[in-house]
Parts: structure tokens; C-alpha cells; sequence
């Protein structure tokens, strides 16, 4: 079931939310009110179904805020329901003067008590936590890969990285980090060296190479690929012999590891709505992406912008 | 590795990374069966497609089957395509299918487990398993024994420090306490017990895992966790269907010993147990095992135990056969289809507090459930009348279907005067969070392979379990009169009534 509301304001929408669950338990189950702030319109249709995925695995409140073009100040509400799920979706249409002001229309529609997720879908402020509407969430999610210039977009929030802050870059590379950790587990040997390819200004490449830098303490080499999609391939050379991950379909990878012979593995890259649904299991503090950024931070401003620039 | 390495992309505070097992081969027996076919076998492709295998894992068939390698994939893939959780990938099919292998042979065929052992060190050597081999048992137990003479012949069972031997066992752990150690020192000829998984497929790694985390991780609930709050507790497991074409296995064995010893006594286990230092193996089974070694033997069998046996009638709309009509059971057959047991546990906080563990087939519909049902409220400054329709309050541990929990209260009746009745407050973790929570088989399984124990019940258990219930089945098989009969589709026979009745409580109707 779609409501529409015209030029509307918070009480009302609350209030067809709450008319249109006849028990009147509007927010018993729902586990968190998530702001998503999609002002990229080129992703919308992408955004809401992830939206949706996520309200199945995620009973929760969620809304979508973004601007439109228009003189007259106001807001335009469509509150999504369906029988399916406990949550539900409202979509927040800005016009005028009230699209500087979106935060006040968003405080009297958080639920109480539970967390808020902020999502920018694509371009985020430079600064989340200090935005109008990263100020009202708990956790905050960019996602620099899906921004205009997503190098120097991952970079930027490596700079000014706030508790609770994260991106879904990171999110992206944690199958490669699972491997990885996993296969020097398996080879106990110390790492020598290591390299990351990727395709050119990606930037999970370049979190994935932060994070082994950082943690192994040796310098980690970054080639990029001219075939292939996102990271392309991972080497860990160790005193034992060469551990190493290839990936160039996006979907398989070859792992080999000293005295073995090459196996196949499967790590295809995911997309938005399966990393949004994983993204929303973990709100709890993360010291080693803290860490990492901060990694990041210092090789970017020791590198000049250079980097943010080629991308 | 002599110098102990530690693994600098490790980080205890990283909890994005998910546990993946190391290498290894897991070897079924019985592959071509129920349980591998509907459930091991999708759970693997769902574990792997998760990432939570890794490269260097294998799959070894082990049956009678004149099967080729091919034609075994192919059914391994029929049944991941049925069955599968997860959506079906033709990647991570490609990666499971390279270590797929199958062996011909039975349990006393010294030849097949040579070939099983070149299959193995032939994966150790190009697949890259390291050495370490976990062997699932889902056959009779009365295979055990050549099975695992048959391993220990062939070096299987043996380990170097590098790697391990793992043996996974399902429900039951024997028959009676004999049984029990008789299977007990079988297995041990092969394993090591800390390399011996039993698992109890009712009682799924999340559900403990809720149980624990609604017990110590909230302060609500513990104040009246106790005798001084708890008038009883009832503790069900009832299925809605028969025995279905499992009458080989069950006839003889009876709901007492399918259920009550290890599902039903380790929720009851997991409810009555004192809070346990850490969630470490040892420290959980400890405080298992105390629980289980202070229950009170049962004195009187026949007032303190019901049993009951189904009889056709209409269940749930279906005209449906008794259990003496059903394929494969002798006529005479006094094997319980539902079972009642009353016991009380020797020990500070519920001293006096009875547990009733009920379970059987063919009841009204499918449910496991562990409700702790309150004492009155010492005073109620209402008139009788007012409260006619308060019960007692109750808080439920829903453990099937729709995982979650219960609390019954009485609330007031809305412009009456004053007219209180029970209302519920429910929280089912299915709405609160991901819908599709992972299968217990794939916990039990990647644990396995982990080696991560501390939820498996341990021999020690099992026989504790077992003492319990020896006397009662004895008392049973030495009884003249037959299991008492009960209509399908209703909740078991009168007797079960009658044993809450004694201490003025009645059954909830779950």
C-alpha cells in the first residue's frame, strides 16, 4: 500500500503511518529508523530496492529523503507499506527552502529509543558527522564507490573519519579481508611483502592496500590492472613462499598458496542491496577500520592529492 | 609450525570477518540418505557460498552406491538446487565441485577405507586439505563400530600436532545408559573426546545461543528466575505429523529416548543451569552437567511419568491411521508416541519446583516451546470476580516455529470496571531480525570444522541423561499394561493431565 501526501508535514505523515496499522503497534519489532539521504537521482530505483531487501532482513522504519527541483517550500511524503514486512518506507520529497531544514522534518519521525542508521547513497558531505542529518544518526554509512570521484571521496572520509562513521567500501572488501586472513592462518609464515592490483581509481584497491599496509607493516605495492573489475588480484609474499588471490571476471578467483596447486574460489562482487543488508548487522564501533583510515589518512596527505586527482 | 605464529591480519576487535574453517575434507557416511540429501549437503553450498569455506575444502561421498564421481556430483547438485538456502551460484558451485569425491563401498569393506585413505591424501596432496579430515556419521549407530575399527585400521583417526581428526555423531547416543557407554568407548577407540561432536539437530546452535543471551544478558528476567517466582516449568516438544516412514528407527525406541533424553533434558538443562563464568566449553558443560546431576531420580514411575500412543482419527482435517496401522510397526507394538516425564532438580534455586518435559507425534500442531509459568501474586486487592479470567503469568522461550519469546501478564479489561485478563506481549526474532538466519546445520557444521566446541553435549551429559531415564524405561518395558492410547490431532493422553493435575497445575496449550 502507497499513501501519498502532498505538501505534508512530520504529525501527518506520523500519522498515516500510524492509521495505517490498525493493532496500533506501530514500532513494536523494529530494530532501527535508517535515513537514507539519495539526492544522487541517477541511483534511485537501485536505492529503493535495496531499501526494500534491507526492511525484510531489518524490520525498521526507513527514510528516504532528497531534494527536487521547486520554488515552493515543502515536503511531498509517500509512505510505503506492505503486508510482507513490519517496516515500512517513506519516501521524503524536499522542495524550497525546507530542503536546507530536512533534518527537522526527520527527528519527530525516529523511533524511540532504537538506533538511526544514516545511508548517503551516493556524494555525502564531507564531514557526516557534522551534517544536519548525520548529527541525528548513531551510525553514519557513505559510500565513496558509488560517489562521483570515489578515490578522493574514500580519502576525504579517511580525513575526517568520526565514532560511527563507515563506509561501504569497506564492506566491500571484507571477502577479500576473510580470505586473506584466513590463508595466512592456514600458511603461518611472516609476510615479506605484499602488492594489490586493482582497476584504475578503485577504491576498495586502495582500502584493501591501506589494510594491509597497516597491519602487516611492510610496504605494500599498488599496480593497477587495465582488465578486470574492482581488486584484481592480492599477493602476500611470505618466507615460505607467495600466497596469492586473482581475480579477473569479478565473480571467481584463484587462489594459490605455497606447494599447492591453484584452486578455485568464488567472490563475486555484490551489489548495493546485499551490501547495505550485510552493511546494517554491524553498528557497533570498528577500531580496525578506524585504524586503517587512519592509515589512509597519512599516506594521502603525504602523497599530495595527486591520487585523488587521477581518479 | 614449532614457533608459534600470530596472525597479523587477525584483530579480536575486527567482528566484520567471519569465521571460515581451515582446510580439510569432511567425509560422509550415509550420504545417500534423508538427513544428507535434505539438509548436510545444502548446508554446505550454503556455508560456502557465504565464504565461509575455503579453498582447500573437500567433499568425500561414502555409500554403497554404484555411483560414478559425476554422478555423485550431479546429485549432490540436485539436492543444493532443492534445498539450498541461499540463492544458487554457479561460482561457488565451481568451487565446491573441484573437491567433490565419491568411494564405493560398506562399513565392513576393508578395501573401500583404503580407498577412502587414497582419496584423502590424494585431496592432502593437490587439494590442498592439510591433513585434516572430519568424518560425519549419519548411520545407524549400530554401524559405528566397524566404521570406526575400519578408520583406525587405516590410519585415519591418527593426527600430528599439525592437523586433527574429527568424528561427528547425531542423536541418539544410545539407547539406555549402557548403550551410552558401550557407544561412548567405541568412538573413543578412534577420537580423542575433544574431537567428538554430538550433535543434537532439534537443538540448534542459535537457539542456545538466544537461550543465553535472554538469560545473563538481561537483568529483567533473573530476579525471578527462581523457585521464590517459578511455581513450574513446562518444557514441550510436540510434532504435528507421525512417525512418517521412519518406523525401523523408531519402533522400539519411543518418544522418551528420541526426545526427552537429549533435546528436552538439555533445554531443560539450558533453563535451570546457574550462570556459567564464560561461554568457554568447559565452563558451559560444567554448569550443564551440575544441573543434570542434581535431578532428583524419579521414585515413582507411574505416578511421575505419562505415556501414550496414538490412535487414527482426524487430525487437523486429515483422516489419518493409528500408530499400530503404520508401515513397518509390529501390531503389538508398545512403543510410547508421546511421553510425559515429571522431574524435580536438588538444588537451591528450584528446589520444589517441578519441571514437566512433555513431547510425541501426531499432536495439534508444531511446537517447542520452554515456559516458566509464575506463582499467583501473593495478594490481588480485586474481588473474585475481577480477576475470573487472570491466569498465571507466564514467560515463554518459543523455540519453534517463529523463535522468540512470550510473556503473559494480566492486563485490564478496557471501560469495564475493573475485569483483568491475560494479554501477551510477544518478540519473535524473525521480525525483529534477518528473516533468513543461518540453518542449524550450517552452525553445527562450520563449528565442527572450526573446532569449536563449547555447545556440543558431552559424553558426560548424555550418560547423566541417561540415568535419569533408565529406571523409567525399564519401569515401561516391564509394565503389563500398554501405552495409553490418544486420538491424533489431540494433546496426548489423559494421564498427562492427570500428572499436572496432582500438583494443581494444568498444561498450557502452546
Amino acid at each position: 500500500m502507497i499513501q501519498h501526501l502532498r505538501n505534508t508535514n512530520s504529525a501527518k505523515i506520523g500519522q498515516a503511518i500510524a492509521d495505517a496499522r490498525p493493532n496500533g503497534a506501530a514500532s513494536s519489532g523494529m530494530v532501527f529508523t535508517l535515513i537514507v539521504v539519495a539526492d544522487s537521482e541517477a541511483h534511485f530505483k537501485a536505492v529503493f530496492e535495496a531499501c526494500r531487501a534491507a526492511a525484510k532482513e531489518h524490520p525498521s522504519r526507513i527514510l528516504v529523503v532528497r531534494n527536487a527541483e521547486g520554488e515552493k517550500t515543502g515536503v511531498d511524503a509517500e509512505v510505503h507499506m506492505d503486508e510482507e514486512s513490519i517496516g515500512e518506507i517513506v519516501v521524503l520529497t524536499f522542495t524550497g527552502e525546507l530542503s536546507q531544514h530536512r533534518d527537522s522534518v526527520l527527528l519527530p519521525l525516529l523511533l524511540p529509543d532504537s538506533p538511526v542508521v544514516v545511508w548517503w547513497t551516493g556524494n555525502a558531505p564531507a564531514m557526516v558527522a557534522d551534517d544536519p542529518i548525520g548529527k541525528l544518526g548513531t551510525r553514519r554509512i557513505t559510500d565513496a564507490t558509488s560517489s562521483s570521484h570515489p578515490v578522493r571521496a574514500l580519502i576525504e572520509r579517511a580525513q575526517h573519519l568520526a565514532p560511527g562513521d563507515t563506509d561501504l567500501t569497506w564492506t566491500r572488501v571484507t571477502p577479500w579481508r576473510a580470505l586473506l586472513t584466513a590463508a595466512l592462518d592456514q600458511y603461518p609464515a611472516p609476510v615479506v611483502a605484499a602488492s594489490v592490483s586493482g582497476a584504475q581509481g578503485n577504491p576498495g584497491a586502495l582500502l584493501l592496500h591501506s589494510w594491509l599496509e597497516c597491519r602487516l607493516g611492510v610496504a605494500v605495492t599498488r599496480t593497477v590492472s587495465r582488465t578486470g573489475y574492482g581488486i584484481t588480484e592480492v599477493m602476500l609474499a611470505t618466507t615460505k613462499g607467495d600466497i596469492r588471490i586473482t581475480r579477473d571476471d569479478g565473480r571467481v578467483a584463484t587462489f594459490t598458496a605455497p606447494g599447492l596447486p591453484a584452486r578455485k574460489v568464488a567472490l563475486r562482487r555484490r551489489d548495493v542491496t546485499a551490501l547495505i543488508s550485510e552493511e546494517l548487522r554491524f553498528l557497533d564501533e570498528e577500531p580496525v577500520l578506524a585504524a586503517t583510515m587512519a592509515c589512509l589518512a597519512g599516506k594521502a596527505a603525504v602523497s599530495s592529492e595527486a591520487e585523488g586527482a587521477g581518479a | 609450525m614449532t614457533v608459534p605464529f600470530d596472525n597479523p591480519l587477525r584483530d579480536p576487535a575486527d567482528h566484520r570477518l567471519p569465521r571460515i574453517a581451515g582446510p580439510c575434507a569432511l567425509v560422509m557416511f550415509g550420504v545417500t540418505g534423508d538427513l544428507a540429501r535434505k539438509k548436510l549437503l545444502p548446508a554446505i553450498y550454503d556455508m560456502a557460498n557465504r565464504g565461509l569455506l575455503p579453498p582447500g575444502f573437500a567433499l568425500v561421498g561414502f555409500a554403497r552406491r554404484d555411483w560414478t564421481e559425476n554422478e555423485f556430483a550431479a546429485s549432490v547438485l540436485e539436492s543444493v538446487k532443492q534445498r539450498a538456502r541461499t540463492p544458487f551460484r554457479d561460482e561457488v558451485w565451481q568451487q565446491l565441485v573441484q573437491g567433490i569425491r565419491f568411494v564405493r563401498g560398506t562399513f565392513d569393506d576393508g578395501e573401500a577405507f583404503a580407498r577412502l585413505a587414497d582419496t584423502l591424501a590424494e585431496l592432502d596432496r593437490d587439494h590442498g586439505t592439510g591433513g585434516n579430515h572430519a568424518f560425519y556419521l549419519s548411520i545407524p549407530p549400530k554401524d559405528f563400530e566397524s566404521v570406526i575399527t575400519q578408520l583406525t585400521t587405516h590410519g585415519l583417526t591418527q593426527t600430528s600436532p599439525d592437523t586433527w581428526s574429527r568424528v561427528i555423531i547425531e542423536k541418539p547416543f544410545g539407547h539406555d545408559l549402557a548403550s551410552a557407554i558401550e557407544l561412548e568407548r567405541t568412538v573413543a577407540k578412534g577420537f580423542e573426546p575433544n574431537s567428538v561432536f554430538r550433535i543434537d539437530h532439534y537443538l540448534g546452535k542459535e537457539t542456545v545461543q538466544n537461550m543465553l543471551a535472554l538469560r545473563f544478558a538481561n537483568q529483567l528476567f533473573e530476579p525471578i528466575w527462581n523457585r521464590a517466582y517459578v511455581s513450574h516449568v513446562q518444557i514441550t516438544q510436540a510434532e504435528d505429523i507421525g512417525i512418517e516412514s521412519r518406523a525401523g528407527y523408531y519402533d522400539g525406541v519411543g518418544a522418551a529416548r528420541d526426545v526427552i533424553q537429549n533435546h528436552l533434558l538439555q533445554l531443560l538443562a539450558l533453563t535451570a543451569m546457574e550462570e556459567p563464568t564464560s561461554f568457554a566449553a568447559d565452563q558451559l558443560r560444567d554448569e550443564k552437567r551440575k544441573v543434570l546431576a542434581a535431578l532428583r531420580p524419579v521414585a515413582d514411575v507411574r505416578r511421575d511419568t505419562a505415556r501414550g500412543q496414538y490412535l487414527g482419527g482426524w487430525a487437523g482435517g486429515e483422516l489419518v491411521g493409528g500408530y499400530l496401522q503404520e508401515d513397518g510397526v509390529s501390531p503389538t507394538s508398545g512403543t510410547e508416541t508421546y511421553a510425559a516425564i515429571r522431574v524435580e532438580i536438588d538444588n537451591r534455586r528450584w528446589a520444589g519446583v517441578p519441571f514437566y518435559l512433555r513431547t510425541g507425534k501426531r499432536l495439534p500442531r508444531r511446537v517447542t516451546e520452554v515456559a516458566l509459568v509464575l506463582r499467583p501474586a501473593p495478594h490481588l486487592p480485586f474481588t473474585h470476580t475481577d480477576v475470573e479470567q487472570l491466569g498465571s503469568n507466564a514467560l515463554v522461550m518459543r523455540i519453534q516455529p517463529d523463535e522468540g519469546v512470550t510473556i503473559r501478564f494480566g492486563a485490564k479489561v478496557p471501560a469495564t470496571l475493573m475485569e483483568i485478563r491475560d494479554v501477551t506481549m510477544d518478540f519473535a526474532y524473525g521480525s525483529s531480525f534477518a528473516v533468513t538466519s543461518p540453518e542449524a546445520y550450517e552452525r553445527l557444521i562450520l563449528d565442527v570444522l572450526v573446532g569449536d566446541k563449547p555447545l556440543f553435549p558431552q559424553a558426560d551429559e548424555v550418560e547423566l541423561s541417561w540415568r535419569l531415564l533408565d529406571p523409567v524405561l525399564d519401569y515401561w518395558a516391564a509394565s503389563e499394561t500398554p501405552p495409553e492410547g490418544y486420538a491424533s490431532g489431540t494433546w496426548g493422553p489423559a494421564s498427562a493431565n492427570e500428572l499436572l493435575a496432582r500438583d494443581g497445575f494444568t498444561w498450557r496449550r502452546p
